[in-house]
């Protein structure tokens, strides 16, 4: 609970930081810049959950650890993520989506 | 009780043989595949020479009368408790008989084919089918149950046509062997439904519970009938039209000439020795079944054995292929075999023509291939198959000669020549039985006698031929076999034949009906040498007469047109009528609809492909898409109403 500011803001927000996410996923062809957006929506949907259980249900600590494990899954995911980038890059030379389209009819 | 165990080696060396020959292809060096064909085929002959020996003269008879023994027995395939398949051994006078035929003119042909086939390309892949014939024929005769002969009965059709087929660059080995195949595998259609028939109403395959004469089949037979006959005289027709196909009856008879494009000692071991009597084997075989509960059937024998024996004896008198006219010939005497068990009866007396019918096969086996390895001889010599290519010959191959004489001889049924005595013993059970089929009979033998020495007279008399370089005798190796079988020739009619084989395994005793005997041989005699007339010299008489008979010499000529009309019947009825209608509508009704539901489901999947695009970025769009249009769907149709 923040003091003088209401739930609409802070969805406002996390809707925003949503969106901006998918909008970078969709427009950025590079790997990496990809990875952040992706980042970015995860870290708007934690502060969803940490925003309705402090606002809503202020008695329940559900909300916190779910962010708390959506961390630590991000962690991990990023690792994984990169190591793939990584290999992706050793065996076709680029790191644009766009190229790497071994994978079509 | 002596063990037979031994016999099924008589089976597995020749099929090991064949592997060792067939399996490496050309990295064997093919005289190896030809010595170890040789011994292989020189071990199951000795193999098969004790086997008579101790069946015939130690312990084949109990009381008198020959056994059938069981010599080993494999149950194969199990249907039911009661009706199941075998694959054994079966060991009684005639399938001995048969054993000694088959391994002694395999023998001969395997040693002869050593120089005949000498240098051909192909040397080893020739012994490996050999070995195959052999091991599938010996199969054949061993057979216990009428499946197993169907099995092997089909392996002799395949080597069959894998030898006929041998020089495969040639079109026209390849349309023989392919034309063998068809109409001996159509034979065998009937051949299989017989079988079937058969096994449907008695539960069994076993040739010995089929043929026993107080069993159950003979004692009561089935009582169904199908269109005015009993369905056990449907099964034996059926039975005997797969043997027919086999043994070049008419009206399947179609396919023997042209297997002569096949090299000559294949067509001695297989079109004229062994193979092409497996028909006479099985109705043999099957014969108290054909006496006691289908003798309508056994008229048909009969009756097609007498018809093929006149009709192709008439078409022999024409031809002009050495190879053709040997090949009319066999059809005519194997006519005759057939001729002889139609009118046979069962026991004593009465069994003379299956006796006689055994005793033919026996003594044609060592004449016929004696010709046909003859007529390589003279082939190889002279290159050519057509006997106006020949003549004079005698000067140029003394021991061919003698040998060719002595093998005319025997089957123009001149005495002490062995077919003298069996053509004998057939004539007599042919005239006790009918009259009509012992004038047929009676009238091929003088017919058989006349077309032999025309051959004889027009290869090795007649005109001065001028060859490109002299002719010479044949290898030793070639000659040596000729020489064995003359031998046979000579020596094969003076074995007491009923002591050992007859319809019901009991002594038969045999002496020569002189009051037919006679005629027959006054009647050989004059064939003889009318044919010397005509052809010793070169003379006009023989084209007189062909010009005098003018049409009819034509129809014979051309085999009386029967493979153009089985020619016109394929070709004009059933291809183009049936199969061509057939053939439209299998490519424009079921292809066509096969294919429409292909090329819609091409022409939606070439549409839809693009989604496919391998950019993850279009695909989260459409996922992004699908996710939004669920949430809106689920708020909008399900929460708020």
């Amino acid at each position: 609970m923040i003091q003088g500011v209401p739930l609409q803001h802070i969805l406002l927000l996390t809707t925003l930081l949503f969106f901006i996410g998918v909008y970078g996923f969709f427009t950025r062809k590079n790997l990496f810049t990809m990875l952040m957006s992706v980042e970015l929506m995860l870290n708007a949907v934690a502060i969803n959950f940490v925003v309705f259980n402090a606002y809503l249900f202020p008695e329940n600590l559900q909300g916190h650890f779910f962010t708390i494990f959506i961390v630590s899954i991000a962690a991990a995911e990023a690792a994984v993520a990169i190591a793939i980038i990584v290999n992706v890059y050793r065996n076709i030379r680029t790191v644009n989506a766009e190229r790497i389209n071994e994978m079509k009819h | 009780m002596e063990n037979w165990s031994y016999i099924i080696w008589i089976l597995i060396i020749p099929f090991l043989s064949f592997l060792f020959a067939a399996l490496p292809g050309t990295k064997l060096k093919s005289s190896v595949s030809g010595l170890v064909g040789i011994a292989s085929i020189l071990s199951v002959a000795i193999l098969s020479y004790i086997t008579a020996y101790s069946y015939f003269f130690v312990s084949g008879k109990t009381d008198g009368v020959f056994q059938k023994i069981i010599a080993f027995n494999y149950v194969w395939v199990r249907f039911s408790e009661i009706l199941q398949i075998d694959i054994g051994g079966l060991l009684d006078p005639i399938s001995v008989m048969m054993l000694v035929v088959i391994s002694t003119i395999s023998l001969m042909v395997h040693i002869y084919s050593w120089s005949y086939m000498h240098g051909e390309t192909g040397f080893a892949r020739y012994y490996a089918f050999l070995s195959l014939f052999t091991f599938s024929m010996l199969g054949l005769v061993l057979a216990t149950n009428i499946f197993q002969m169907y099995i092997f009965w089909e392996l002799v059709g395949v080597s069959s046509f894998l030898l006929i087929g041998f020089y495969y660059e040639k079109p026209s080995a390849i349309a023989a062997s392919k034309k063998a195949f068809i109409v001996t595998r159509f034979a065998d259609f009937g051949f299989l439904l017989g079988i079937l028939l058969l096994a449907y109403y008695t539960n069994t395959f076993d040739f010995i519970t089929l043929t026993d004469t107080n069993g159950a089949l003979i004692t009561s037979p089935v009582a169904a009938t199908f269109m005015g006959a009993s369905v056990l005289t449907w099964a034996m027709g059926l039975i005997f039209i797969g043997g027919a196909g086999k043994s070049a009856m008419f009206p399947l008879h179609i396919w023997l000439p042209d297997a002569m494009e096949g090299p000559t000692p294949v067509s001695a071991l297989i079109h004229a020795a062994t193979m092409v009597v497996a028909g006479v084997y099985l109705v043999a075989r099957m014969f108290p079944v054909y006496l006691m509960v289908a003798p309508d059937a056994l008229e048909i024998v009969a009756y097609t054995g007498g018809f093929t024996a006149l009709f192709a004896a008439v078409i022999a008198c024409t031809q002009h292929d050495i190879k053709r006219i040997l090949a009319f010939s066999t059809m005519s005497q194997i006519g005759y075999m057939m001729l002889a068990l139609g009118v046979s009866g069962y026991g004593g007396e009465k069994g003379l023509g299956y006796m006689a019918s055994m005793f033919h096969l026996f003594t044609h086996a060592m004449f016929k291939a004696l010709l046909f390895l003859g007529a390589g001889s003279v082939i190889h010599a002279v290159h050519s198959n057509l006997i106006g290519d020949m003549g004079n010959l005698k000067k140029y191959m003394p021991i061919t000669h003698i040998t060719f004489l002595i093998a005319c001889l025997a089957i123009a049924g001149i005495p002490p020549f062995a077919g003298f005595f069996s053509k004998d013993e057939i004539l007599v059970a042919a005239f006790e039985h009918d009259k009509l089929l012992f004038s047929i009979a009676f009238f091929v033998a003088g017919l058989t006698a006349f077309y032999m020495f025309r051959l004889y007279f027009r290869v090795f008399w007649g005109k001065k031929q001028a060859y490109h370089h002299a002719p010479h005798e044949s290898p030793l190796i070639m000659i040596l076999p000729l020489i064995l079988l003359a031998a046979a020739s000579c020596l094969t009619g003076f074995i007491p034949f009923g002591k050992f084989v007859s319809s019901d395994g009991k002594e038969l005793l045999v002496h020569t009906h002189w009051n037919i005997a006679l005629p027959a041989i006054g009647f050989a005699l004059t064939g003889i040498f009318t044919a010397m007339a005509f052809y010793r010299k070169e003379t006009n008489a023989s084209k007189d007469i062909t010009n005098a008979l003018g049409a009819v010499y034509k129809w014979a000529y051309k085999k009386f047109y029967l493979d153009e009309v089985y020619l016109f019947v394929t070709k004009n009825i059933i291809f183009n009528g049936i199969s061509k209608s057939i053939a439209w509508f299998d490519k424009n009704i079921i292809d066509a609809s096969m294919d429409g539901m292909a090329l819609v489901t091409n022409y939606f999947s070439d549409k839809i492909k693009g989604a496919q695009s391998g950019s993850v970025q279009q695909y989260t769009w459409w996922y992004m898409v699908g996710s939004i249009g669920i949430a809106v769907f689920v708020l909008y149709f399900l929460m708020i109403r």
